[in-house]
């Protein structure tokens, strides 16, 4: 098999399997659930995802090489971005914090050592 | 913040209900595609550094539009991995999204017919999910494809610059656009966590369960599946703790 044959199969084989996973659930349900337990469920189910991804995947979020100096600049963003969080402020506002934080961590850190 | 619609029986009636859903979505997803408009960046670099042509990168980005997945993708297409091993790791990494569709499929208006099921699917990343689910009213066709628009187009943008010009960014831009993503997920979860004890408590359980899957040793072999398990054990405990309303579509207020 050619590098570029492969290449393509590969991809092609990602897409499908990435497609049907979200295109299966929306297609074959088309009532509304009625169970409590059911509903519940699945309100809870995109603060546990985010959640769950957001920690502990944050802290090892800037940098290809992890050192204790990343996660601690990552540490400073992920409280910018609680703290903007907690004024309510929008998606972006709070990801620019993040960002600043993790800008401010590292040059103070340049500056020192 | 949205406001309210009184007339929502008709909406996707007229053209101009069609026109005023879109741009809404459109306006949503604004931030969504400067998020993702860093990570893809950063998946670009990794891409081309990883030996994978740019033309690919890009390919991949515009089929898949998944981060995680694809940068499990990557690495396996890079060692040679057979095709059960890619369509493996997709598969487990990305089943996220199968609850997501399913949770999202009860947001739907009932106008939203089979086709466009089939198309939107296409586009429910996690932070498309999180924003059409955090929106009061039902969530209609135009208002999906003017949400998944700007992320599409970034997603897609961030990678071909990523991968053909990666290189002149200075290290300390690049490791602090690493972090958005995160700081917009924060955004999402914190403000219902204010106002909801079980929100809250759902949230500290999942990044709870996710720390032990990480730093667990025997468990980490399991860390594929760790988004998903904790998903399924959080929510569950959630649901059984603190049930919601029924009859309650906008339990955000």
């Amino acid at each position: 098999m050619t590098d570029t044959l492969y290449l393509c199969l590969s991809i092609l084989t990602m897409a499908l399997v990435t497609y049907l996973v979200r295109m299966l659930p929306l297609v074959a349900i088309r009532k509304k659930v009625k169970s409590q337990f059911l509903l519940s469920f699945l309100y809870y189910v995109p603060y546990a995802v985010l959640s769950a991804m957001t920690i502990p995947g944050i802290f090892f979020s800037t940098g290809t090489e992890i050192t204790t100096a990343t996660v601690i600049s990552a540490a400073v963003g992920f409280i910018a971005a609680l703290v903007a969080a907690f004024f309510n402020r929008g998606l972006l506002t709070v990801a620019i914090s993040a960002c600043c934080g993790v800008l401010v961590a590292e040059l103070v850190t340049m500056w020192c050592f | 913040m949205p406001e309210k619609e009184n007339n929502t029986t008709s909406a996707g009636s007229s053209a101009a209900t069609t026109r005023s859903e879109y741009f809404k979505g459109f306006k949503d997803g604004l931030p969504i595609g400067l998020g993702y408009l860093s990570v893809s960046f950063a998946f670009g670099i990794t891409a081309v550094n990883m030996g994978i042509p740019p033309i690919a990168a890009i390919l991949i980005s515009m089929t898949c539009v998944t981060s995680a997945g694809q940068v499990a993708g990557i690495g396996a297409i890079a060692a040679s991995g057979s095709f059960v091993e890619i369509a493996l790791a997709q598969l487990i990494i990305n089943l996220r999204y199968s609850l997501m569709s399913l949770s999202l499929s009860q947001k739907l208006c009932k106008k939203y017919s089979m086709f466009h099921r089939f198309t939107t699917s296409f586009g429910v990343t996690d932070e498309v999910f999180a924003v059409a689910s955090a929106r009061t009213e039902e969530v209609t066709p135009p208002y999906m494809y003017g949400l998944i628009t700007l992320p599409y187009i970034m997603w897609s943008a961030g990678t071909a610059l990523g991968a053909l010009l990666g290189g002149i960014l200075p290290d300390i831009v690049k490791s602090a656009l690493g972090i958005a993503i995160y700081g917009m997920f924060i955004a999402i979860v914190v403000p219902p966590a204010k106002r909801f004890r079980g929100v809250l408590i759902v949230a500290l359980m999942a990044a709870a369960l996710s720390c032990i899957f990480k730093f667990v040793p025997f468990l980490d072999v399991l860390s594929g599946f760790s988004v998903i398990i904790c998903t399924v054990i959080a929510a569950t405990a959630g649901a059984l703790l603190f049930p919601r309303p029924v009859e309650d579509g906008e339990a955000d207020d």
